[in-house]
C-alpha cells in the first residue's frame, strides 16, 4: 500500500505557508502577537506606577516631521519591504533591479525584508514615531489603510513632485486619487493587490458560483467557503454583492453587510475567516470556494490546473501597498528617487514579471511583453479597462470607524 | 638558674574569615541577579504597563491616560466570557487527553523499554525539532476533508457519532471542536510526557517487588504504590499542559472556526486588529487571574507540594 505522507507538502503548500507564515500580510504567528503587545506595552511610556504609564498622543502633525536630508553627503537609502516582494536573480539572493538603480545613480540600497505583517510592523515603529524619532527607514511599503492611518497620525513626510516626474506621469489612473491620499501627496503605490473569488473545480463538483451570493447562500457549500479575515477585503466584497459602493458606503451599510455575512457563519456555511493560508484549504479542496488574493491565485493556477478565479459582475476590491517616508527618514531625496525609478517603464516590467501582483505603471505592457509574454496578457497583472472599470477600492475610515467597525468584523469572526 | 620565661603573649584570635564568609552571603543574590533581572524587565514591568493599559481610556491620536475605568474589566466578561468558558473547556479536555495519552506512554518508557528507552524519548522530543505551526499545518492536511482519516472515521459512522455529541459539523473533522482540542493535545503532550516521565522514573523498582511479595496484584500495586509516587509528575504535567494551552490561539485559529475561538484570539485581535489596548489588557489580566485561581485551587486539592 502507498504510504501516506502528511509531511510531504508540494511546492505550492510550502510556497502559501511561507507566506502564510513569514510574508502574510494577514500572517499571524506567536512572535508577532509576542513582539507587538510588547512593543504595545513599551509604548505604554514611563516606568513605575500606574498612573505614570499613559500612552502619549500622537503627534499629529499635517506634512510630516522632516530631518536635516543626508541625501548629498550619505549615498543610500533604507528600504522596508515585505519578504519576497522584489525581483531576484537565480542565485536568490541579489536584486537586479535594485542593483541597476544603484550603477545608474550611485546610491547604494540597503534592502531589508523586515515587515511580516501590516499590524505586527506598525506595533513595531509606532514607539519611535510617536516619540518623534527616527525609525533608521527610509521607505516602508504597507498597505493602504495602514498607511492612510500613518498618514492621519502625521508620522510621514510629503513627498517632493520635482523628484518624482515618472511617478507622476506613468501612475495608472485606478491609483490616483485614493480618497486618504488625494493626488498622491504622500505616498506612491507599489503594487496593487485584487481580491477576487476563487474556486477548486475539482471540489466545486459542478455547482455553479457566479456571484458572492452563492458562496454565502448556496447549501451545497456548507461549511466549504473561506473568506478573509481582512475586513476591507471581505466586508467590501460584500458591499459590491449588495450594489453598495465600498467607496460610500454608510455606517447602516456596513451594519447591513456584517449581518449579512452573520447569516451565513450562523448557517455554517464559512468554515474559516483565514489569512494568506486559505491558499492550502483551496488547493486541498477543503475549500471549494473562497475569497482570495489576485497575486496568489496566478500563482496557483500554475500548479494546481483545478483553481480557477472569477470577478463577479458588481465588481472587485482593490488595495495597495504603498511606499511612504516616514518621519525624520535621513535619505529623504534618494528615496523619492527610487519611488520614481519604480515607475519607470523597464523596473516596473522586471518587478512585475517576477511577483504577479497588479502593476501600478502605464506604459509597462510592452516592456513584460519582452520578457513574459503570458503576464503581460493576464488582466490580473495588468488590468485591462474592463477589469479597471469593475475595480473598487474600500473608503478611508475615521479612527473611531476604524475601531467600531474592525469590533463588529473580529465579532464575526468570532473573537 | 631558672629562668622564667614569660609566658608566650597569647596568640591573637585567628581572624576571623569576614571577607570570605561577607562574598558567601551575598554569592547567592549576586548568582540570582540575572534571573531577578530578567523577571523584572520582561515580566515585571510588562505586567505593570498592563495593568496600567487595563484602566487606561482614550485613542490612538489623542493618546491614553489613566482614568481608573476599572468597568472594562467587567466590560470586557460580560462580552467575550463564552471564549473564557470554552478556553477553559478545551485546554481542560486536552490535558484529560494528554494525561490518558502520555501516561501510559510514559510508564512504558521508565519501566519497560529497556534499551528502547533513549530512541523512545527522541521520538517524544523529535516533533520540537520542526516548527509548532508547521506541525500544526501538518494537521490540516492529515484531518482534510477528502483525506483517508477523514473517509475512514466517516465509513466508520464515527462521525456521525461525534457530530451528534456536537463536536464535529457535517463530514468534517477540521474546523471543529474536536480538531482544535486534538491539535492542543498534540501540541502540549510532550509536556506532559517529560514530567511524567521523570517522577516514574524515580520510582524505586524494589517497592514493586515488595508490593509483589506482599500479594498485590498488579492492578494494587498500580493503585496504591505507582501512580501516588507519580502524583507530582501528574501535577506538573497537567499545569504545564493546561496552562498554556487555556492561552493558545493557534489551534484555534488553524483548525477552528468561527465558533472555536478562544481567549487568545480574542486578545490577539484586540491589540492588533481593533486596537482596543485597555480590553485587551485587560483580557489579559482576567486570564491570568482565572488560571491563577484555578492552580491554586488544583493544588491545594491534589495535595503536592514538591513539583517533580
Amino acid at each position: 500500500m502507498e504510504q501516506y505522507e502528511p509531511d510531504r507538502l508540494s511546492a505550492a503548500r510550502l510556497a502559501a505557508v511561507r507566506r502564510s507564515f513569514r510574508n502574510g500580510r494577514a500572517a499571524l504567528t506567536r512572535r508577532s502577537l509576542l513582539r507587538a503587545s510588547a512593543a504595545g506595552v513599551l509604548a505604554a511610556g514611563g516606568a513605575g506606577a500606574l498612573a505614570g504609564c499613559g500612552i502619549p498622543a500622537a503627534g499629529t502633525t499635517r506634512g510630516g516631521v522632516p530631518a536635516q536630508d543626508h541625501s548629498q553627503e550619505e549615498k543610500t537609502v533604507n528600504f522596508s519591504n515585505w519578504t519576497e516582494y522584489m525581483d531576484v536573480d537565480e542565485s536568490g539572493r541579489r536584486h537586479p533591479t535594485l542593483e541597476a538603480f544603484t550603477r545608474r545613480t550611485g546610491i547604494r540600497v540597503k534592502y531589508t525584508e523586515d515587515i511580516n505583517d501590516n499590524t505586527e510592523f506598525f506595533g513595531k515603529i509606532k514607539p519611535q514615531l510617536a516619540a518623534g524619532q527616527d525609525t533608521g527607514r527610509d521607505i516602508v511599503v504597507l498597505t493602504d489603510w495602514l498607511a492612510a492611518r500613518l498618514i492621519r497620525l502625521g508620522w510621514v513626510q510629503k513627498l517632493d513632485p520635482s523628484n518624482l516626474p515618472n511617478a507622476f506621469t506613468n501612475l495608472s489612473a485606478q491609483f490616483r486619487n485614493p480618497d486618504w491620499d488625494p493626488g498622491r501627496a504622500y505616498s506612491y503605490p507599489w503594487q496593487g493587490i485584487s481580491t477576487v473569488i476563487a474556486y477548486n473545480k475539482k471540489a466545486l463538483d459542478g455547482v455553479e458560483v457566479k456571484t458572492l451570493s452563492d458562496l454565502l447562500d448556496n447549501a451545497e457549500l456548507k461549511g466549504r467557503v473561506g473568506l478573509l479575515t481582512e475586513m476591507r477585503d471581505t466586508v467590501g466584497m460584500t458591499l459590491l454583492d449588495m450594489d453598495k459602493d465600498p467607496a460610500k458606503f454608510t455606517a447602516d451599510d456596513y451594519d447591513a453587510a456584517i449581518a449579512r455575512l452573520q447569516k451565513a457563519v450562523d448557517k455554517g456555511q464559512i468554515r474559516r475567516f483565514t489569512g494568506n493560508d486559505y491558499t492550502a484549504d483551496l488547493t486541498k479542496g477543503d475549500f471549494a470556494a473562497c475569497l482570495a488574493w489576485a497575486g496568489d491565485v496566478v500563482q496557483l493556477k500554475a500548479d494546481n490546473p483545478d483553481i480557477e478565479f472569477l470577478i463577479p459582475d458588481s465588481g472587485y476590491m482593490t488595495s495597495t501597498d504603498a511606499l511612504l517616508i516616514p518621519n525624520k527618514a535621513r535619505h529623504k531625496t534618494n528615496a523619492e528617487r527610487l519611488i520614481d525609478y519604480y515607475f519607470e517603464p523597464r523596473p516596473a516590467a522586471e518587478l512585475a514579471a517576477y511577483i504577479n501582483f497588479v502593476c501600478p505603471v502605464d506604459g509597462v505592457k510592452d516592456e513584460l511583453a519582452k520578457i513574459d509574454e503570458d503576464a503581460a496578457n493576464n488582466p490580473l497583472i495588468l488590468p485591462d479597462q474592463a477589469m479597471q472599470a469593475k475595480s473598487r477600492a474600500f473608503r478611508s475610515l475615521s479612527s473611531e470607524e476604524e475601531t467600531a467597525f474592525e469590533e463588529k468584523f473580529a465579532k464575526l469572526t468570532g473573537a | 638558674m631558672t629562668t622564667v620565661t614569660e609566658a608566650p603573649p597569647l596568640a591573637p584570635a585567628p581572624p576571623e574569615p569576614e571577607p570570605p564568609r561577607r562574598r558567601g552571603r551575598w554569592t547567592p543574590y549576586l548568582l540570582l541577579l540575572p534571573g531577578l533581572l530578567w523577571l523584572l524587565v520582561f515580566f515585571a514591568l510588562p505586567v505593570v504597563y498592563q495593568a496600567s493599559t487595563s484602566v487606561q481610556t482614550g485613542s490612538l491620536e489623542e493618546g491614553y491616560q489613566v482614568t481608573w475605568h476599572v468597568a472594562t474589566y467587567w466590560e470586557a466578561l460580560s462580552e467575550y466570557w463564552p471564549q473564557f468558558v470554552r478556553s477553559v473547556l478545551y485546554a481542560a479536555s486536552a490535558t484529560v487527553l494528554c494525561l490518558l495519552l502520555g501516561y501510559p506512554l510514559a510508564y512504558l518508557i521508565a519501566f519497560r523499554a529497556g534499551r528502547w528507552r533513549n530512541l523512545i524519548m527522541i521520538l517524544v522530543i523529535a516533533p520540537f525539532f520542526t516548527s509548532f505551526l508547521i506541525r500544526t499545518l501538518a494537521w490540516k492536511t492529515i484531518l482534510a476533508d477528502g483525506g483517508p482519516v477523514v473517509g475512514a472515521l466517516d465509513a466508520l459512522h464515527v462521525l456521525d457519532v461525534t457530530a451528534w455529541l456536537g463536536w464535529t459539523a457535517g463530514d468534517r473533522v477540521l474546523a471543529t471542536p474536536l480538531a482544535v482540542v486534538c491539535g492542543l493535545t498534540y501540541n502540549f503532550l510532550p509536556f506532559m510526557i517529560l514530567p511524567l516521565y521523570t517522577s516514574l522514573e524515580r520510582i524505586d523498582p524494589r517497592l514493586h517487588e515488595a508490593a509483589n511479595d506482599l500479594y498485590a496484584r498488579p492492578s494494587t500495586t498500580f493503585r496504591k504504590v505507582t501512580f501516588p509516587l507519580s502524583m507530582p509528575g501528574v501535577v506538573s504535567g497537567t499545569l504545564l499542559t493546561f496552562i498554556p494551552a487555556t492561552g493558545d490561539y493557534v489551534n484555534a485559529d488553524l483548525l477552528g472556526s468561527t465558533d472555536t475561538r478562544m481567549v487568545g484570539n480574542v486578545i490577539q485581535s484586540q491589540f492588533l486588529r481593533v486596537l482596543d489596548y485597555p480590553t485587551a489588557a485587560a483580557l489579559s489580566f482576567i486570564l491570568m487571574a482565572a488560571i491563577l485561581i484555578m492552580v491554586t485551587l488544583y493544588i491545594r486539592k491534589s495535595g503536592t507540594e514538591d513539583l517533580v
